[in-house]
Formats: C-alpha cells, sequence, structure tokens
C-alpha cells in the first residue's frame, strides 16, 4: 500500500468510489496467460525475465485462461492458430484485455503481402485493447504498452467498458 | 491380477507453456504410460518459401532471421553463405571475423535459451532468470552492433550492414570475463543438482544408430557420441583457423544419449564458443567490410545445397537460381523439423512427466519447423 502509506493520522478509514476501487484492483494484479506464439514470445519472455522484471507492475503468468486477465498475442497468427485463440480468449473470464504485440499480430506484418496462411490482424478474430508496435517489440515497448493498458483499466466506468 | 486397462487419448497443446510455442501433441497412453505419440505442426506456418519466390535475395535474409528466431544471426550466414557460393563471391578477411563472431555469440545466447527454458520445464523457475540476465548481456552486444536485439537483418551478401562499434571488442571481452564464472554458477545450480540429474538422466535415450538413421543432427546427434559438427567435418567460413573441440556425450550421469545428455552438450559447447570468440577478436583485421557487397544480387543459372552448423544442428539451404533476380525455389532443411521426428520414437514407454523433459531436452523452435 505505498501510495496510501502514513496518509492518515488517527482512524485509517478511506473514502472512495466503488468504480475506482474495483479499477485498482483490476489494474494492479493483471494475470497474464503464459501464451508465446511466434518471435515476439521471445521478447515476452524477455520482458518477464530478470532484466526487465513483469512481476512488479503485478503481471504473472498464468498457463490457464480460465485464471487470466490479459492475453499477450505474442507472434504470427495463422489461419490454423486463429480458432485456437478465439477459443482461448471465449475461455477467459470477464473483464479480459487483449495486448497485440508485435506487427504481425497488428497487421500482418512481414507477411501482410504474401502469407498466404497469416491472419492479418489479430483484431479480426478477438478485439484488441492495446496495439505494441514493433518486429519484435523492445520490451520497453511491450512495458509502455502495459501501462497504458493499465491506463485504460483506470478510466473505466461499471456502466461501460470502455470510457 | 492385473488390472484391465484403456488407452487413452490425451491432447497437448497448442497452448501449452511446455510446448516450446504452439506444437501440439497428441498422445496415446495406457494408464501413465505413452504408447504412442503424434505430433501435429502447422500452426506457425508463415510461408517462408512462397516468400522466396517473389522476394530478390536480399531481401529473403529479414525472413530468413524469422525462421529459427534463437538464432537469427546463424540462419543469415548460412543463407548467405549459400547465395556467395552460387556467386562466387570472395568475402573480405574481416567480414569473416565478424560473422563467425556473431554466430558463436547467437549460438551462446541460443543455448541459454534452451537451458533456461528447459530447467523452467521441469520445475527449476530460477536458472531461467540467471540465463536470461547473461543473455541480455549477449543482446546488448548486438544491439550496438546493428540496433536490433532479436532480428538482425545485419550479415548481407558479400559483407555485413556495417562495421563493429568501436567499443565493441571491450565489450564483449567484459563480457567473456563475466559469463565464465556464470556458468560454473549455472553448473553448481543446474547441472548437477541431484534432483535435476534423477529428471533427466537414463530420460529418453537417443543410441547413435537411431539417432544417424533419422537425420538427427547438432548437439542431439552429439549426445548419442558421435562426432559429427560441420564446423569441422565440412568447413565453411574461416572455422578451420580456430582451435576448439567437439564435446561429444559420454554418458556421465546415466546412458549416452539420455535427456542430461543432451543438455550437457549444450554446457559445453557455450564453454567451445567462449573459445572461438576470444580467438576471433585477438585475431580480427582491419579493414573495408561493405567492398565485396554487390550492387545487384543476379546469381548466375544453377543450384546449390550449402549447409551450416545452427545451434540445433544442420541448416541447409538448396537454392535454385534461373539468372534473374528473384530465386525459382529456396528449400530450407530445418533441423529442428528433422530432430523433431524422432520424438515419438523417444517418448514411448516413458512417464507422460517424462515428454516435457525430453521435449525440452530436443530444443525445438516452432518457428523452424513450421517455416
Amino acid at each position: 500500500m505505498g501510495l496510501l502509506d502514513k496518509q492518515f493520522t488517527d482512524d485509517n478509514i478511506i473514502i472512495t468510489k466503488v468504480e475506482d476501487l474495483l479499477n485498482w484492483a483490476r489494474l494492479s494484479s493483471l494475470w497474464q496467460m503464459g501464451f508465446g506464439l511466434a518471435c515476439c514470445a521471445i521478447e515476452m519472455m524477455a520482458t518477464s525475465a530478470s532484466h526487465y522484471d513483469f512481476d512488479r507492475f503485478g503481471v504473472i503468468p498464468r498457463p490457464s485462461p480460465r485464471q487470466s486477465d490479459v492475453i499477450i498475442i505474442s507472434g504470427t497468427v495463422t489461419f490454423k492458430m486463429a480458432i485456437r485463440i478465439k477459443r482461448l480468449y471465449e475461455q477467459m473470464p470477464d473483464h479480459k484485455y487483449v495486448i497485440s504485440m508485435g506487427s504481425c499480430s497488428n497487421c500482418g506484418g512481414p507477411y501482410w503481402e504474401h502469407g498466404y496462411h497469416v491472419l492479418k490482424g489479430v483484431d479480426r478474430v478477438i478485439p484488441v485493447d492495446v496495439y505494441v508496435p514493433g518486429c519484435p517489440p523492445r520490451p520497453e515497448a511491450l512495458l509502455e504498452g502495459l501501462l497504458k493498458l493499465q491506463e485504460k483499466i483506470r478510466n473505466e466506468t461499471l456502466v461501460s467498458k470502455t470510457a | 491380477m492385473a488390472l484391465k486397462t484403456e488407452e487413452m487419448v490425451l491432447n497437448m497443446g497448442p497452448q501449452h507453456p511446455s510446448t516450446h510455442g504452439v506444437l501440439r501433441l497428441e498422445l496415446v497412453i495406457e494408464g501413465e504410460i505413452i504408447k504412442n505419440v503424434t505430433p501435429h505442426i502447422g500452426y506457425l506456418h508463415r510461408c517462408f518459401e512462397k516468400h522466396c519466390e517473389v522476394m530478390t535475395y536480399p531481401q529473403i535474409i529479414p525472413y530468413t532471421d524469422r525462421m529459427d528466431y534463437l538464432a537469427s544471426m546463424c540462419n543469415e550466414f548460412g543463407y548467405v553463405v549459400a547465395v556467395e557460393r552460387l556467386m562466387g563471391i570472395e568475402v573480405p578477411e574481416r567480414v569473416e571475423y565478424i560473422r563467425v563472431i556473431m554466430a558463436e555469440l547467437q549460438r551462446i545466447a541460443s543455448h541459454l535459451v534452451a537451458i533456461g527454458t528447459y530447467g523452467a520445464d521441469i520445475g527449476a523457475f530460477t536458472p531461467f532468470l540467471f540465463c536470461f540476465r547473461d543473455r541480455e548481456k549477449i543482446l546488448n552486444l548486438f544491439e550496438i552492433t546493428c540496433g536490433a536485439r532479436l532480428l538482425y537483418n545485419y550479415i548481407w551478401i558479400g559483407g555485413v550492414m556495417h562495421d563493429l562499434h568501436p567499443d565493441f571488442i571491450r565489450l564483449t571481452k567484459e563480457f567473456i570475463k563475466e559469463f565464465r564464472p556464470n556458468l560454473k554458477e549455472l553448473n553448481d545450480l543446474l547441472t548437477f543438482n541431484q534432483i535435476f540429474i534423477d529428471r533427466t538422466a537414463n530420460v529418453g535415450i537417443l543410441p547413435a544408430e537411431t539417432a544417424i538413421n533419422y537425420g538427427i543432427t547438432g548437439p542431439n546427434l552429439r549426445a548419442s557420441g558421435v562426432n559429427w559438427d560441420l564446423r569441422i567435418n565440412d568447413p565453411y567460413s574461416i572455422y578451420d583457423r580456430f582451435d576448439f573441440k567437439i564435446p561429444v556425450g559420454k554418458g556421465e550421469n546415466g546412458t549416452v544419449g539420455d535427456c542430461w545428455n543432451r543438455y550437457y552438450m549444450r554446457i559445453l559447447e557455450m564453454e567451445e564458443s567462449l573459445k572461438i570468440v576470444e580467438q576471433a577478436i585477438n585475431q580480427i583485421p582491419d579493414g573495408d567490410v561493405s567492398s565485396a557487397i554487390p550492387k545487384r544480387v543476379k546469381p548466375p543459372a544453377g543450384q546449390i545445397y550449402s549447409r551450416v552448423e545452427n545451434p540445433r544442428g544442420e541448416l541447409g539451404y538448396f537454392i535454385v537460381s534461373d539468372g534473374s533476380v528473384n530465386p525459382t525455389r529456396i528449400k530450407v532443411r530445418a533441423p529442428s523439423f528433422v530432430n523433431m521426428v524422432v520424438f515419438g520414437e523417444l517418448c514411448k514407454g516413458h512417464m507422460v512427466a517424462d515428454v516435457v523433459a525430453i521435449l525440452g531436452s530436443i530444443d525445438i523452435v516452432l518457428g523452424e519447423i513450421d517455416r
């Protein structure tokens, strides 16, 4: 509780909005689905490993879609894989978020023209919250994408998902 | 009284943390014993060979990067060597040295990922963090050289993109100095850890004869006791100038060709790669790196098969040229794909939990299997 530490003089009662509390809880423990697709997955692993350390933002890899809040589409989505990705997304519990990592999952990347087996953007099968550009994006770029997602969650209301 | 058992089909992947990407395995099991394994591939088919038909020769280099994305430099190296042989280009000395340094650093980086993820697969998470810490240092060296961390497009036909950074030699020396003790630390932590040995020794034994019959190459073949490395047996570039040994599996903790042996080969190879890098940075001559880059890459009509030793085995390019700026056909002999073939054979009769250990020890990269 770094933000609220030593902020109180006597009784520790906080008055806040339900929305703010829920949003704060959601954005501080975004469990990520540990799911690698292609080259970007290596950068995703590097982001979660010692040097860049995802965990300090509350992002912990989970092996199952049923336990995760955010799915990072890290790499080229092929037609054969697109069906599986859609199903994995549907298995995640609600409030779920999608980060599209890298050019391939944004728009097809280097395979946009002749890749007869490559889906030209994962947003054709599932809704995407944050697009991270790059081929592959640097770990810093992925972290920036994550911070953008947290910003987005912070502004959510109970009435509608996107503020 | 023997219990009556029934065969069961268990699906593993394509979304599974231990399949190293998007591989799907169909396991036929009886109780906990594997009866049969059918790998299903093609979840990452990115149409490499189709792209080669419409791209020019230099344009293909970035696509070779994306095949085996853990060893991009080595992929480029192999492709570039093949095209240069087809065109008969002589490459300046300095370029050859730079290429060897890059390829060997890449080999270390690739093996570090293989070892780190192998540890994580079978339950040791700390070595993963140790390996990635060291790998970041190699990536920093690549980054000051060409600006990219993972996919470089650095080695060009007839040369390299541009010369080394002035600090490169100093930083590489520092890295080697730092890395040697780290490797020992890794050995103490994982390699000779009794729990790890119990988990991997005598599991997934690949006899030398089977390995040769299946066409296995790279560390997996050498772990079976076969002394075969293209850097020695079919030298390309300037590998004949360096003094290094080819580690061969001896079965220190179990049988020759088991999972632990395959894992240990990678540790030993990293040490040998360090030796090559050390010699190369001490011998590297001055000179121009772009003098032999052709303005227009137009090989004469003909065909060539050229192979190099990738971290995962023999990477071969078969190029058919009709004399135009586009190749007619490029076929890639991907080491991961060939090594994967023996997987079903290795798993038979083992427990379900050993599938992960065997798969990790073969060290596949799905980008290369599916291409």
